[in-house]
């Protein structure tokens, strides 16, 4: 039976002799590849469209009409197909185009970055002529010369290989390098005065097969033979691409991405590749600060750690325990956040913790929906896009999803008040009145003939028919991609659009787009209002946990905004900023200036002199991501390792282990001497991370991170083939007793499933409080986010800090006309709060009505304007 | 140095309407460009790019490939003397020699009053002709030495105004595919037999 | 000598002055064929018809045009006819003077593709060099959508295409026909990847698209009118009808002549007096290229070789575009090797490596052994360099390119290093090109 399956999806092919079975379509030299010959190439590239362009792969291919020397990366392999990879005149052709490559190639290996693990200097070596029989000058260009502030370009070195080229265009959607010229006189270039200046530029680096593409932070940094590696997962964003990171003489110098099927394929964004400077800046907290006199000091871990205790003890014994709050943790790893969610509910007995900073969405909301995986958006019939502009937030899951919208005929439907970076490739993108998403999700649920919130009744019923909702459809099976668009409108404007939704369409799955990059883990953690580990209520886990913890809080918390409002109002003895910036990162940044003034002690948790930790009454220095072991959670629910590269910057201790001396100094022992003793006794809890043991996470085949849950259909893993989820469970009950994969969580045993308390289920509301009305003059905010923008990752990394833009008044044509204003012109933005003055662009992406303005850039103007649900600002011409 | 006059705007989407895809007008614009201006500006290849969607990248990226795109201006009357294999034969380097030499310019090079340039030319199609030479794309064959003194002499006094028009403009007459009064012809089938 | 002067085909009308206006184009039976077609014959019946002549493809590859045609996958629309005039093989002269002296015949012969194979536009590509070409094309078209021979309801009937005129800009491979369509889609006239093998399956936009060169179509007129038997009793074997040869060079008329295939011989062609009328200035015969500057040369022994794709063939060589140049003893073969090599070194698009690099090596080597700077090991270089791009330096030839033009610039290379070994060593032993 399994041979006769194998038989009907296989092609056998002959190669150099052997039977090889190959995959119908694939391509020759992937074929051979898996078959263990690897046939030399340098154009080729899994993740790109075949070119057949540097025809170092020729082979010899006969299809029953006579061999002929073929392009192995452009030919399809057949039944019956003969191939040889070795004979002599495969041999000589091969030799040829190699010295066809070198003849105009410079001799600057010793001094190109690319030495070293240079595919054409390891073909060169392996099998080049000794000597060159080339007597003519070479070809010559300006050495290199920047085609962006990231990538230089040595166009002297580049054999035209197509591939810089093929990713900016295909893959990024970005063609703003081409080739320019002939012949031999062809070359790569940006257009004069328009650079490279894609998110996404260092993939070229990596992908260019010779030193012609370099990234300028790694130029002469390193050489390949020094480099030490680890895999790990990047923590710039929730997306979790899986990296290499490389150091050497502790001192990181590069990431390259991993080809994780699942998540990123290879690509990194350029904030993940080159954000890791920020963890050398001058802006780390290097030692513990303590103040006193008025001004933050310098002090011991022993004094810190005490005084923190002390300011967290004062406030339980004065106030009580409720008037200690957490706020922060989604830039923890999963370990840091469960002994955070232990030391804050288990041992303060606070549940006023929330790992996000009122700039995301309800953690019901996301965690209380059937759960997609990025695999599963991109093989959606529909994927409703409901949430930030991913390209400016996610920026590697709008690679897939363009691809998938592109490539795979995946219909999308962009439900925004902004439009975003995938609005070109959406079937339909309705452009709502800021705040409105609820009104829009009812007229797709219901239908209607009249325009709603700006949206034109016809495109809503373009997107009612994708949707299958319209008369005689079939509802379609949905996968939403659900997050904050925009910090000045409330969630429950999306919230309402899901309520409205996903009773109506067949099926409807939701992705997570919440950006920082563990929030997913942090919440799986318990770091929520009203969550305790393994995305269970506060009610359903209050018997498990209570007897694992000691105890649990009584009543469901505050979140993040309920939080500030509290301290602001006096009711917060003790606040902790988990990595938590909320001057610069809550949409309302006034309250939280009041919040950290009036709260009576501030303990800020961080690796980095924040602006909120320059107003903390003690700054505990903590290790950051390539400083530590653990692991992350990406947006889909995958765990995946993180590599610890290079030793913590001063005396920086990880998260996890500052709150085992905070909860030793109030009093409790929390029983872990590291991370993995700490994921074990998560994994013996959680229900939704049953299964996923350290054994797991550390073998070769789950090498891109485990779904969390497994899913209940089993995954099927390259290499190792299915694994149902009921046998890892079963598994793990078994071999939880023992203490397998070297727990020592002595007091807690593995509970049997049946006892883990149980994921929490979601019923979103349909309710939004009611807008104000608006006045004809006014426009209203959307404040959406951009990559470059002034937090830490940025700002710390001098690479990527001159990239942020800065803020500039997006307009809709109609208002920009009524006006009189166009690109570039400069208006006054104002409102009560605050007036600036601002460049405008005018979008085809802004409804009439609207004003884009984008959040968190340094200059800090978007969030100046906040003063409510919505915001109304009204624009003035200089 | 600049964009595209409302005029050839105008125009320009004419043309682009012909194709199924806008970007197939990328070469027939970048003929109007060079019309317009008798050379392809980067802010005309810029405003090409946004009238079919695509990078001025893109644009330069095809511009660049095709010889007859000059990216910087060039003379009134850009002479292609041909050299290849039949003209090679029959005295093309030697013609190319002369006009040069007359002209007192470097092959490549524009004379000082800007008005002619000379290059090297392949083939021009007009093989039984050789030597042949174009101006401006308009042939000239059989030439030799004195019936290149006495054609620099017509281009020089505006002789050949008729025959040769500035450096940009190929065809004068335009198809009238698409064109309004075609459309209207069309409607009322006077034009139809 | 066995000049036959048959009825001419495509250049009957050369000796009519106006034959590039409508009423030129009328006054000689002009658009009759279209009439005819449309009124009485389906489109497999003029599909039919060309198959029958045995028509084949006048720009270079030689493929039968009826069984190309044929190619087009069933029901698959939109699909395309691109008319290629981009003529840029060097001796090649004919299918200008089909543009500029009988456009309404080309345009005639394109509509009637267009209704047998069910296309819904055609493009006629033009050379972007040829501005004559262009505005007599652009006047035959408007008097042509005028007459009602093109646009909607042609003629009356139900049939309907547009014709749009398309410049190239100056690029010698944009001739192949996948360099043509990537050209006519705004990109780089580089040539495509196979598989696809045929355009006719994926071409413009990825959709169907048959690519004919002008004097292909040229000739479906007067197939439809005559029908195909009568093109096919023209010529012999499997070169039926006539073709256009233009001879240039060192012959004392050179010109475009319409010749009977087969039947008429190289040396008919090169010193018939209706046609070259011998060498010039009495002078001897060198060599020559048999059919653009991509054939191997032949020499003074296949001087009989019948005018015939096959003939070519078993003598190593093709007749491709139809260019006959002609060299006499002054010339140096040297040099002339170099101006063709040097034309491919310029004219590689630079797409893939072998051509990109090895056109532009062999060029600056045979510049070398010209200019007195060459090398004792520069001939087994040359060849073996030539071997690298085209292995076997056969014909026709095996590649290690995507296309045919990096295989071109050995034509020239080891026909004369076989012929003329002395000639190079004399150049490489005196350190001087002999001939001056």
């Amino acid at each position: 039976m399994a041979d006769t399956q194998q038989a009907s999806e296989t092609v056998i092919v002959t190669i150099d002799g052997r039977s090889v079975h190959a995959k119908p379509g694939e391509m020759v030299i992937s074929a051979a590849e898996r078959a263990g010959l690897y046939i030399p190439r340098f154009c080729y590239h899994p993740r790109l469209e075949p070119v057949g362009m540097c025809r170092m792969c020729i082979v010899n291919i006969d299809t029953g009409r006579g061999a002929t020397l073929q392009p192995a990366c452009v030919i399809p392999v057949a039944e019956g197909m003969m191939v040889d990879t070795v004979e002599a005149g495969v041999k000589k052709a091969q030799d040829g185009v190699l010295e066809f490559l070198l003849i105009n190639h410079p001799l600057d290996c010793p001094v190109c970055d690319k030495g070293g693990e240079c595919p054409l200097q390891d073909q060169t070596v392996a099998f080049g002529p000794g000597e060159s029989r080339f007597v003519e000058e070479k070809r010559h260009f300006e050495k290199p010369i920047p085609i962006s502030s990231l990538v230089d370009l040595d166009r002297e070195r580049c054999i035209l290989c197509d591939r810089c080229t093929r990713f900016a265009k295909d893959v990024a959607g970005d063609p703003l390098i081409s080739f320019v010229e002939r012949g031999n006189e062809t070359q790569v270039l940006n257009f004069p005065d328009e650079p490279f200046s894609s998110y996404f530029s260092g993939n070229v680096v990596q992908l260019c097969p010779v030193g012609a593409l370099t990234a300028r932070p790694y130029r002469f940094k390193a050489r390949p033979w020094d480099l030490e590696a680890v895999e790990s997962t990047c923590t710039s964003c929730s997306v979790g691409c899986r990296v290499e990171v490389q150091s050497t003489q502790n001192e990181l110098v590069r990431l390259v991405g991993i080809d994780a099927d699942p998540v990123n394929h290879g690509w990194l964004c350029d904030k993940g590749r080159f954000g890791y400077e920020a963890v050398s800046g001058s802006a780390r907290v290097v030692d513990p600060m303590v103040r006193a006199g008025g001004s933050l000091a310098p002090s011991s871990w022993a004094a810190a750690l005490t005084a923190a205790a002390d300011g967290i003890r004062s406030a339980i014994d004065t106030t009580g325990a409720s008037s200690v709050a957490v706020i922060g943790g989604a830039r923890l790893t999963n370990e840091d956040a469960y002994a955070w969610a232990r030391l804050a509910k288990g041992v303060i007995g606070t549940d006023h913790v929330d790992a996000q900073l009122d700039d995301g969405l309800p953690a019901g909301l996301v965690q209380g929906l059937p759960r997609a995986t990025i695999d599963d958006a991109c093989s959606a019939s529909v994927v409703v896009l409901l949430g930030p502009d991913l390209k400016e937030e996610l920026p590697v899951l709008f690679l897939r999803l363009r691809q998938a919208a592109i490539e795979g005929g995946v219909h999308l439907v962009e439900i925004s008040p902004a439009g975003s970076g995938l609005s070109p490739y959406a079937m339909v993108s309705l452009i709502h009145a800021p705040g409105e998403a609820g009104a829009i999700g009812q007229a797709l649920a219901s239908g209607s003939s009249d325009d709603v919130a700006g949206v034109a009744a016809a495109d809503i019923a373009t997107a009612r028919d994708l949707l299958g909702l319209a008369s005689g459809g079939t509802p379609a099976d949905v996968v939403c991609v659900l997050g904050r668009p925009s910090v000045a409108e409330p969630a429950t404007s999306v919230e309402a659009a899901v309520a409205h939704l996903a009773p109506a369409v067949g099926s409807f799955k939701v992705l997570p787009a919440l950006r920082r990059a563990n929030v997913m883990g942090a919440l799986d953690a318990g770091l929520a209002p009203g969550l305790l580990p393994g995305r269970t209520s506060l009610d359903s886990g209050r018997q498990t946990f209570t007897q694992r913890w000691g105890s649990v809080p009584p009543e469901v918390g505050l979140d993040t905004a309920g939080i500030l409002s509290a301290a602001a109002d006096g009711r917060i003895g003790a606040l902790v900023l988990l990595g938590a910036d909320p001057l610069a990162d809550a949409p309302d940044p006034e309250l939280a200036r009041q919040a950290l003034t009036a709260a009576r002690y501030v303990v800020a948790v961080d690796a980095f002199h924040t602006a909120s930790a320059q107003e903390a009454d003690v700054v505990l220095p903590v290790a950051t991501i390539h400083e530590k072991d653990g692991t992350t959670t990406n947006l889909e629910g995958r765990v995946s390792t993180l590599g610890h590269k290079v030793t913590p910057l001063g005396t920086a201790r990880p998260d996890w282990a500052v709150a085992s001396e905070l909860a030793r100094r109030l009093g409790e022992d929390l029983p872990w001497i590291d991370e993995t003793e700490i994921w074990t006794e998560l994994e013996s809890v959680s229900a939704c991370h049953t299964g996923i043991t350290l054994d797991v996470l550390s073998d070769p085949a789950w090498r891109d991170g485990v779904p969390a849950p497994i899913p209940a259909a089993g995954v099927t893993i390259a290499g190792v083939g299915e694994l149902p989820s009921g046998a890892v469970a079963a598994a793990s009950d078994e071999a939880a007793g023992e203490g397998d994969g070297g727990s020592r969580a002595a007091d807690v045993g593995s509970a049997p499933l049946s006892e883990r308390p149980s994921p929490i289920t979601y019923s979103p509301s349909a309710g939004t409080p009611e807008l104000p009305v608006r006045n004809g003059y006014d426009l209203r905010l959307v404040a959406g986010r951009r990559l470059y923008d002034g937090g830490t990752a940025v700002t710390n990394s001098p690479s990527l800090a001159v990239l942020a833009p800065g803020s500039t008044a997006r307009l809709s044509r109609y208002d920009a006309d009524r006006l009189g204003v166009v690109d570039g012109d400069r208006v006054r933005v104002r409102n009560a709060r605050a007036a600036h003055e601002l460049d405008v662009e005018v979008s085809g992406l802004v409804a009439r009505g609207s004003i884009a303005i984008a959040f968190g850039q340094p200059d800090g103007v978007a969030a100046s304007f906040i003063d409510g649900i919505v915001t109304d600002v009204t624009v003035e011409t200089l | 140095m600049s964009r595209l006059s409302n005029e050839n705007v105008t125009l320009a989407r004419t043309i682009i309407s012909r194709y199924p895809r806008k970007r197939s007008a990328l070469i027939p614009l970048l003929h109007l460009a060079q019309e317009q201006e008798g050379w392809v500006s980067p802010e005309a290849m810029a405003h090409i790019g946004e009238l079919v969607d695509m990078t001025s990248a893109e644009v330069l990226g095809t511009a660049s490939f095709y010889e007859m795109f000059k990216r910087q201006p060039i003379g009134k009357y850009l002479i292609g003397v041909c050299t290849n294999i039949s003209c090679m034969l029959v005295g093309g380097y030697e013609l190319l020699d002369h006009v040069s030499s007359t002209l007192g310019v470097v092959v490549g090079q524009t004379t000082s009053e800007g008005l002619f340039t000379v290059e090297e030319a392949e083939c021009q199609a007009a093989c039984s002709d050789a030597p042949c030479l174009q101006v401006n794309y308009r042939y000239f064959g059989r030439m030799d030495p004195a019936k290149v003194d006495d054609l620099l002499d017509d281009l020089r006094h505006d002789r050949l105004e008729d025959i040769v028009p500035p450096h940009g403009t190929l065809s004068r007459v335009r198809q009238k595919i698409g064109d309004p009064r075609q459309a209207d012809a069309a409607l009322s089938g006077e034009a139809r037999p | 000598m066995t000049v036959t002067n048959p009825d001419k085909i495509v250049f009957a009308r050369m000796h009519h002055p106006d034959a590039h206006t409508l009423g030129g184009y009328l006054a000689t039976g002009g658009y009759t064929a279209l009439r005819k077609a449309l009124g009485d014959m389906t489109p497999e019946q003029v599909h039919e018809e060309v198959t029958a002549s045995n028509l084949t493809g006048r720009g270079g590859a030689g493929f039968p045009a009826g069984v190309k045609w044929g190619f087009l996958p069933p029901e698959v629309h939109p699909r395309y006819l691109v008319v290629n005039g981009d003529e840029s093989e060097p001796g090649t002269c004919k299918d200008r003077q089909l543009l500029e002296r009988d456009p309404h015949q080309l345009i005639e012969g394109s509509v009637l593709t267009a209704y047998a194979i069910g296309a819904e536009n055609v493009f006629l590509y033009v050379r972007g060099e040829m501005a004559l070409a262009q505005e007599r094309m652009a006047t035959a078209l408007n008097e042509a959508y005028q007459h009602g021979a093109v646009g909607e309801r042609i003629f009356g009937s139900d049939f309907s295409v547009d014709v749009v005129l398309h410049w190239g800009a100056g690029a010698y491979i944009v001739g192949e026909e996948t360099a043509l369509i990537e050209s006519l889609e705004g990109k780089r006239g580089m040539p495509r990847i196979k598989p696809p093998y045929f355009p006719a399956a994926k071409g413009l936009y990825f959709q169907p698209t048959i690519v004919n060169n002008v004097e292909t179509l040229s000739n479906v007129p007067w197939i439809v009118r005559h029908g195909g038997q009568a093109f096919a009793g023209l010529g012999g074997g499997r070169a039926t009808g006539t073709r256009l040869f233009s001879l240039s060079g060192h012959v004392a008329q050179p010109g475009n002549y319409e010749v009977e295939q087969h039947v008429t011989t190289m040396r008919d062609l090169i010193y018939d007096h209706a046609y070259g009328d011998g060498i010039r200035d009495g002078n001897e015969f060198k060599m020559m290229v048999p059919g653009g500057v991509s054939a191997p040369w032949l020499f003074e022994e296949h001087l009989d070789m019948p005018l015939d794709a096959d003939e070519a063939t078993a003598n190593k060589t093709m007749l491709g575009s139809g260019a006959v140049v002609v060299m006499d003893h002054t010339t140096c073969a040297v040099r002339a090797a170099w101006r063709i090599v040097r034309f491919f070194a310029h004219e590689s698009c630079g797409k893939c490596t072998p051509c990109r690099e090895g056109t532009t090596w062999l060029e600056r080597i045979l510049w070398r052994i010209e200019n007195g700077a060459g090398r004792p090991d520069d001939l087994d270089l040359l060849l073996d360099v030539c071997d690298n791009i085209s292995p076997g330096l056969d014909w026709p030839p095996k590649m290690t390119t995507i296309c045919p033009l990096g295989p071109s610039a050995p034509s020239p290379i080891y026909p004369s290093i076989n012929k003329f070994r002395d000639e190079y060593l004399t150049h490489i032993k005196e350190g001087a090109c002999p001939h001056g």
